[in-house]
């Protein structure tokens, strides 16, 4: 029996494009730009300037603030800028520029451990030092997560496996190739928050996912693996808690308050292999993807390394319309292949007119599509037609806050309206507390 | 839109079957005259023409389907210009219409032409061989003149009565809402709590007294049917939630029901759904969808 959530829908996977293909590592390129943010938070105070040699996995931004997390130099070498360059989620964002001299010297702080032998404060220390954070795309630092507020408790973790964006297949591989790492994070996040009840759930079009992770999970006792059903936004924190817990996250509080911590597999994979091997978080799988790429592939690639050389890689046709970093329902769209693979890029989309249309928005029919498919059971239709008179009173009444801006609205309105993208503006414009 | 129009061919097909071709021509002009004047607004206001949405198309045949099969050719022209115009280019066209723009033509047209759009005919009075079966009563005439109906239920749902073109035949109605819910244009919830209401109540308040009506002959009369599941399902004129639906079925079938037995005319459908119309803002705004983690 497949577990699911109430809305959403189902959109054309296109994950057929490079579900079967194995991770490939990238070759590391010549110059890296690791920029200052690559978390959900303040940037990172650079800690070295130009001229400056740096090691593979050295620290190289120091976090300011509290949702901010540690950057690591992702290859040998020597700092050739420190300066702003384009950025994947911001526009453009402080960098550190690191000419590669393809030695890959290890830092001298990087020293392998064992998870079994460490206290739950030492894990989640190696965590924070790592700069883990959610590789799903969110890029919430994880060690965040892992540390609940005083007074709460968590009962229970769940391993984010849905990846129910259309296109990507980057968790997907990582379960396939890499499950012993992924359970063995899971392993240690549950230590660290001292919680005997661990889920893996993954969506029901990734049933060799699925049985592989089960067959790995049928020695432990306190690790059940589950079906979601495939349907967006179920790789959405509150809407996956929904689904296998039947609980709800109150509005306006985190999944903390509802005593679950949720962690993207990929992440869960590299807590275990950051704590194993000591080293940082300085690589990720990336799937590069859409009609506008010639050969689709899931690579392994530094962080750090820039758009241009994933699609020199995979080559990319003609007509390509628009290209996007993420996947295609809560991607962002990019200006420059300049800007660098970070910690949350999950993908790289081109697409050509197959995929990419415009239509100009007609005027709201009042089906109710929009009110019928809301994963957060809002009513999109009048969020927006509040927000367009100046009434953000009236669209926080029909939920504007609780709207997490996943575009299923947009994406299902026969008439093509810009729903979640007023919404997104209208949010941007509520007074700050 | 397109499949709007697909469910209702069945409609439009027992029509031409139960009142001859006249039926069909009466149709096409409805439909043709309704997509006329949405593109001569659009021509007029120097906007790219709109009948290709397929609305004005439906508008034009659901008008048709609640005329009697005796009315003049230009009666559809005027109902089409009312609905269309009238109804909906003057307040904004598609999606900006506060009431249903096929019933407020017909409304329209029942005040205007009361006598010819309140006489009917025998079905299959074409094949007869005398054609002189002009006056002919509605089961609900009858009954709420106190007369026996000797119609069988089977008669109603096959549409073997008098009555608009597109009412009487149940059958051909419920073809159509089940290919609408197949293909996921519409919701059941405003229809089933539509039909059900009036059922309900048809029984409880007959015409002899409380607990006598007919709950079967109270659906399938009167166009129950073709307003409940082609009018009220309106997505610009109805609720957007499925409980807002379900509270407009409901309200809906108890003004049928009290028109009926209380109001001038024997049918209460048409009046009952445009008032829940303009409920249908007012319903979103008090039923709101239980949010996630609310």
């Amino acid at each position: 029996m497949t577990r699911t959530f109430r809305g959403g829908f189902h959109p054309a996977e296109k994950k057929e494009l490079t579900a079967v293909k194995e991770i490939v590592s990238l070759a590391v390129p010549n110059t890296v730009i690791i920029p200052m943010a690559q978390h959900i938070g303040a940037p990172c105070e650079p800690l070295v300037k130009v001229g400056d040699e740096v090691k593979m996995g050295q620290k190289i931004g120091e976090p300011k603030g509290f949702v901010s997390v540690a950057v690591h130099a992702s290859v040998s070498g020597k700092v050739i800028a420190v300066e702003e360059r384009p950025h994947t989620g911001l526009g453009k964002c402080l960098a550190v520029v690191i000419e590669n001299d393809g030695l890959d010297t290890p830092a001298e702080s990087i020293l392998p451990k064992d998870p079994g032998k460490m206290t739950p404060q030492e894990l989640l220390h190696a965590i924070k030092e790592a700069g883990i954070v959610g590789m799903g795309g969110a890029t919430f630092p994880t060690h965040i997560k892992l540390s609940p507020p005083e007074g709460k408790q968590a009962d229970c973790v769940i391993l984010n496996g849905a990846e129910c964006e259309p296109f990507l297949t980057a968790d997907h591989r990582m379960m396939l190739e890499h499950p012993d790492d992924i359970i063995d994070g899971l392993k240690i996040m549950m230590k660290i928050l001292n919680v005997h009840r661990g889920y893996i759930a993954i969506e029901d079009n990734k049933r060799d996912a699925y049985h592989l992770l089960k067959e790995k999970c049928n020695e432990e006792f306190d690790i059940e693996v589950i079906l979601v059903k495939t349907k967006y936004p179920q790789g959405s924190e509150k809407q996956l808690i929904d689904s296998v817990l039947r609980r709800e996250v109150k509005s306006g509080q985190l999944p903390i308050d509802a005593g679950v911590v949720v962690q993207n597999v990929a992440s869960a994979a590299q807590i275990s292999t950051s704590i194993r091997t000591g080293m940082p978080l300085i690589q990720r799988v990336v799937t590069v993807s859409g009609s506008g790429c010639e050969n689709p592939q899931n690579l392994l690639v530094r962080i750090g390394t820039p758009l241009s050389s994933l699609a020199e890689y995979t080559g990319t046709t003609d007509g390509i319309k628009k290209v996007l970093a993420g996947g295609p329902m809560m991607g962002t769209a990019q200006y420059t292949l300049d800007a660098p693979v970070i910690k949350g890029t999950s993908g790289l989309l081109f697409f050509t007119e197959k995929e990419y249309h415009h239509y100009e928005p007609k005027d709201c029919l009042r089906c109710g599509r929009c009110v019928k498919h809301c994963p957060m059971r809002l009513m999109p239709f009048m969020i927006m037609a509040n927000a367009e008179l100046g009434n953000l009173d009236g669209a926080v009444r029909y939920g504007l806050k609780d709207c997490m801006e996943c575009g299923t609205c947009s994406y299902i309105c026969p008439s093509r309206r810009h729903l979640v993208q007023t919404i997104k503006i209208a949010k941007a414009n509520l007074p700050k507390k | 839109m397109g499949n709007v129009l697909i469910a209702l061919i069945p409609a439009v097909a027992a029509a031409t079957w139960i009142f001859g071709l006249r039926a069909l021509i009466l149709i096409c002009i409805s439909i043709c005259s309704a997509m006329l004047f949405e593109h001569l607004w659009c021509m007029i206001f120097k906007k790219p023409t709109t009948i290709f949405d397929g609305s004005a198309a439906i508008t034009g045949a659901l008008l048709a389907l609640t005329l009697p099969v005796g009315v003049d050719w230009y009666i559809p022209v005027v109902g089409s210009f009312f609905a269309i115009i009238v109804a909906k280019c003057l307040f904004g066209g598609l999606g900006n219409n506060f009431i249903n723009p096929a019933l407020a033509g017909r409304a329209f047209l029942l005040a205007s032409y009361s006598l010819p759009m309140t006489t009917w005919v025998q079905p299959f009075y074409y094949q007869a061989e005398t054609v002189d079966a002009v006056s002919y009563a509605t089961p609900l005439k009858l009954a709420k003149a106190g007369e026996a109906v000797s119609l069988s239920h089977w008669d109603m749902f096959l549409g073997n009565m008098g009555g608009c073109m597109g009412e009487v035949c149940a059958l051909a109605l419920i073809v159509g809402f089940i290919y609408l819910l197949a293909r996921k244009i519409i919701q059941p919830h405003a229809t089933l709590s539509y039909v059900a209401t009036v059922a309900l109540l048809g029984w409880v308040f007959g015409y002899q007294g409380l607990m006598t009506g007919d709950p079967v002959a109270s659906v399938l009369t009167g166009g129950v049917l073709l307003g409940g599941i082609f009018m009220l399902t309106d997505y610009t004129t109805s609720p957007t939630t499925g409980l807002g639906n379900v509270i407009a079925g409901i309200l809906a079938g108890a003004l049928t029901t009290f028109i009926r037995l209380k109001g001038g005319y024997p049918e209460g459908v048409c009046y009952s759904i445009l008032f829940v119309n303009i409920l249908a803002p007012q319903i979103d705004k008090l039923i709101l969808p239980k949010k996630y983690g609310a």
